[in-house]
């Protein structure tokens, strides 16, 4: 188990590498180039003319990409033209929303999509199978930021159920730790503090998690479908074991290894849509601040964001994986 | 007795009969396939969305009863500062912010959208299946230097894939600057990992097959064997893929346009721009929203429901 961390943690270092490459291409090939990255369109030509010799863009191009990459390895991604704080900070003081918020999506994704596809699976053709399957197309096929609209217009202007922006009401006071709201509140015992930022999570969690708990549905299903009809499962019913030993021991174990890595694949997705429904609901995490610097051509946010979600969408992906491989032993063996 | 007897050689009979009929017809695989696809409802469903689709993008903008362009409604003067009339015998979908005729920009809508679509997955397509051959055709056949050529390629698929695919599509966009082109080329980049893995790993399968035992030993060309064996072999489920990918190929054009890296000529109609235009007039006329976001969700489940019950059909396993 040791050697498979550590060569997949070696599997890492050309991947980081070329995208390193990657970026560092994609920062001099944006429109004005380095400079404009930092001064913004604003910049006189002298006060280019200082930027590129402070960067060192007369120097050659290997002294330069070493350079970037010294600055990567250090998290010194630069400053934000719209705020004028360092990247860095802005995004730790994010990520914390962004985490709660994939969390409770996946949790909700997870908890409704597995039992519901185990469940059309085990009724195959009938009412529930041809709801959950339908449901899920819709699931797939809708705008997630158009969904997240639906929802606010629901559940939250008209039926006010929920509220509708923001990740916790100000007016609370509430102490802050960690940055994961409901942590705090919970840390602090401040009960109404968690409960309200529980409250804010609802609606955001629930339109991010609808493309994830719609492919979990189907992948659940159609693995449930395809583990009923191995030959160790007649064989497990033939020699006696009581159903619910089936389902537990051989039919649900072997069926969720597809849906174990859909669900790291998926997570990625996830900060994807975190940019669309942190937008619609103003929820202060990594995705609305994202779609900002996208408006305000905010490069060096950008660019530091994207390196950065980068590398935790590597690592989650390899803990994915390794949590796979303690699910089945065939994949340790490779 | 008797009777059984000649029941049982009767039904022999009877299957010896369709075996060789279907010999002699030949049945391909993707002849069975399409006779399966004409059996499943969600198939007919989809093909019917998608044939709806493609007649209302050809011929639509030749029977719009406006100008998709025309902003007739500040020029009659009803449109107001948080006034947009909503729909009437004349304007069925009412008129949008601007005074243009919702209903014809719809349609005309309808022909960009599509063409959105079908050029970002064939650029998609192209450079995947590109990769993903030469990786695969390298990896199945080419010894110890396919292998190097193989892991090269697939890494540079895992550094795409290292990154979410709005953020992928993200980064291209801003490189690029805003245009129709950007979107096509941005959500088309985000398919490429899929089109490459897919292909790949569907070649290296066919790799091992008796057939390309059989041509080997034969003494085929190793690249005539990629080309005229293993490729056509593999190509089902990227096929099946690139349906499916026309689907979200849509969504996330109208995602792109959401975050202001759409098409910023908003003047030609497309139903991604129009949802994204209509945020800011959600108050007072939902419906802006509501028309080009209904007519997103149906094509893409068009395109989905084709492509699942394609998967289906093409899937060996329910091959009888």
């Amino acid at each position: 188990m040791f050697r498979f961390i550590v060569r997949r943690l070696l599997q890492l270092i050309p991947t980081l590498f070329g995208l390193s490459i990657l970026l560092f291409i994609w920062l001099r090939r944006l429109p004005g180039g380095p400079e404009t990255a930092i001064l913004g369109e604003r910049g006189t030509p002298e006060m280019r003319a200082a930027i590129r010799r402070n960067l060192g863009l007369d120097e050659p191009i290997l002294i330069q990409y070493g350079r970037f990459v010294r600055r990567m390895i250090r998290l010194d991604l630069g400053t934000s033209i719209s705020t004028k704080r360092e990247v860095t900070t802005e995004f730790l003081q994010r990520f914390p929303g962004t985490v709660e918020l994939t969390i409770t999506a996946m949790v909700i994704a997870v908890g409704i999509g597995i039992p519901l596809g185990y469940l059309a699976a085990r009724r195959r053709g009938r009412f529930l199978d041809h709801a959950s399957v339908g449901g899920s197309l819709i699931g797939i096929c809708i705008p997630v930021f158009f969904l997240a609209y639906i929802l606010k217009a629901i559940f939250s202007e008209n039926l006010g159920w929920f509220p509708s922006s923001g990740r916790q009401d100000p007016t609370i006071g509430a102490t802050r730790i960690t940055n994961f709201f409901v942590l705090d509140g919970l840390m602090t015992r401040e009960w109404d503090a968690a409960a309200d930022a529980l409250m804010h999570l609802v609606l955001p969690a629930l339109a991010l998690a609808s493309i994830p708990l719609a492919i979990i549905v189907r992948i659940t299903r159609a693995s449930v479908l395809e583990v009923l009809n191995e030959d160790f499962v007649r064989t497990a019913e033939a020699k006696g074991l009581t159903e619910n030993v089936v389902r537990r021991r051989h039919v649900l174990r072997n069926a969720m290894l597809p849906v174990v890595t859909s669900i790291g694949l998926l997570t990625g997705g996830l900060l994807s849509g975190a940019v669309l429904t942190e937008t619609v609901f103003a929820f202060s995490g990594i995705g609305a601040f994202l779609a900002d610097s996208i408006n305000q051509r905010d490069y060096p946010v950008l660019m530091g964001f994207i390196m950065i979600i980068a590398v935790v969408y590597v690592l989650v992906n390899l803990i994915v994986d390794l949590s796979y491989s303690l699910i089945d032993p065939r994949v340790r063996v490779r | 007795m008797t009777t059984i007897g000649g029941k049982k050689r009767e039904k022999i009979d009877r299957l010896a009969e369709l075996a060789a009929r279907d010999e002699e017809r030949g049945v391909s695989l993707w002849q069975d396939a399409f006779r399966r696809l004409r059996r499943n409802p969600a198939a007919i469903i989809g093909a019917v969305i998608l044939t709806v689709f493609v007649l209302v993008a050809l011929i639509g903008p030749f029977l719009v009863p406006y100008g998709p362009t025309d902003t007739m409604g500040i020029r009659e003067g009803v449109i107001k500062p948080g006034v947009i009339p909503g729909s009437s015998s004349e304007h069925w979908f009412g008129y949008d912010h601007q005074g243009r005729d919702v209903f014809s920009r719809m349609i005309v809508g309808a022909r960009q959208t599509l063409l959105v679509g079908v050029v970002a997955t064939l650029i998609g397509l192209a450079v995947g299946v590109l990769i993903g051959g030469v990786a695969g055709a390298a990896a199945g056949l080419g010894g110890r230097w396919g292998r190097w050529v193989d892991s090269t390629l697939m890494r540079f698929i895992d550094m795409l894939l290292a990154l979410p695919s709005l953020l992928l599509a993200v980064s291209i966009a801003a490189l690029l600057g805003p245009s129709l082109t950007t979107v096509m080329i941005a959500v088309g980049m985000v398919s490429v990992p899929v089109f490459a893995r897919l292909l790949r790993g569907s070649m290296i399968a066919q790799s091992n097959s008796d057939y390309v035992l059989a041509a080997t030993s034969l003494g085929v060309r190793k690249s005539k064997i990629a080309l005229a064996h293993v490729l056509p072999n593999s190509l089902a489920p990227v096929i099946v893929q690139a349906t499916l990918t026309l689907a979200t190929a849509i969504i996330e054009a109208a995602a792109l346009s959401f975050l202001g890296l759409g098409n910023p000529d908003s003047a030609t109609p497309e139903w991604g721009v129009m949802l994204a235009d209509a945020q800011q007039y959600l108050g007072i006329r939902p419906e802006l929203a509501i028309y080009p976001a209904v007519a997103i969700i149906i094509t893409a489940l068009g395109f989905t429901l084709l492509g699942e019950s394609m998967r289906e059909a093409l899937d060996p396993k329910l091959r009888k």
